[in-house]
């Protein structure tokens, strides 16, 4: 660049961005989404740490769990944490590389180990859940 | 290279990650279909979740959950065109997952 000042102001070149970038293809527009569900995720948190401040009161904890409109939240929460879930355990491999001697362990078979824990997770809560009734 | 606080974020962010994944999809089928079709009574998940370990994973997961959101929330930002307040977006998402820490913190230890 010939204009000095310009080069004075900043060496870093910004490329600019519209702010509708992830609109124009369909891979950009999946990753905002799968990052857009940390909005549910601390949303979920959120009311979780309203739910222990009803933690010595049983009558207040039933009237939140029953609220209408909390439920509603949740049941639109709950599509995008599982697309949470799966868009992160599928990218467990590429973060975990284990070796087996010299050999790798196949990234598949570590996805299929992360789904099973999460189903056999899943399944010891609401087991707990239950047996605690 | 620049010193740089990135590799705390980013190790509570990948926690938070695999936590949320793993137990919040079953945290919230609970609370938002079994509790409230009656299956399991409010009374009964609300006994269950004043035990220690469950208060611990109640701790747990609120904290981690959050510095999740927050890490992800600050560069959800940036990249939806906030680039010029990455400084304070980041101060105030860790802040408000170190709040609710400290908030969770209390409610479940004082109770």
């Amino acid at each position: 660049m010939s204009d000095s000042k310009s080069e004075k102001m900043s060496k870093e070149y910004i490329r600019p961005m519209p702010a509708d970038w992830w609109l124009k293809k369909k891979t950009y527009f999946l990753f905002m989404v799968r990052e857009l569900t940390c909005v549910f995720v601390g949303g979920y948190a959120l009311f979780l740490l309203v739910l222990t401040t009803r933690l010595g009161d049983p009558q207040g904890f039933a009237a939140l769990l029953n609220s209408p409109p909390l439920i509603a939240l949740q049941i639109i929460a709950l599509p995008m944490v599982f697309y949470h879930s799966i868009t992160w355990l599928n990218l467990t491999p590429m973060v975990m590389v284990l070796w087996r001697g010299e050999e790798r362990v196949s990234p598949f078979l570590i996805t299929v180990a992360m789904y099973v824990i999460w189903a056999i997770i899943s399944i010891v809560i609401l087991w707990i859940a239950f047996l605690y009734r | 290279m620049a010193k740089s606080n990135e590799p705390i974020g980013w190790s509570l962010f990948s926690a938070g990650g695999m936590a949320t994944a793993f137990f919040i999809p079953i945290t919230i089928v609970l609370t938002s279909i079994v509790v409230p079709a009656g299956w399991i009574g409010a009374e009964s998940l609300h006994d269950l979740l004043v035990l220690p370990l469950a208060r611990l994973y109640l701790f747990v997961l609120i904290s981690l959950a959050l510095f999740h959101w927050a890490h992800r929330f600050r560069y959800v930002l940036v990249d939806l065109g906030l680039r010029n307040l990455a400084g304070i977006l980041a101060i105030t998402c860790y802040g408000a997952a170190v709040l609710g820490t400290i908030m969770a913190g209390f409610f479940l230890v004082s109770l």
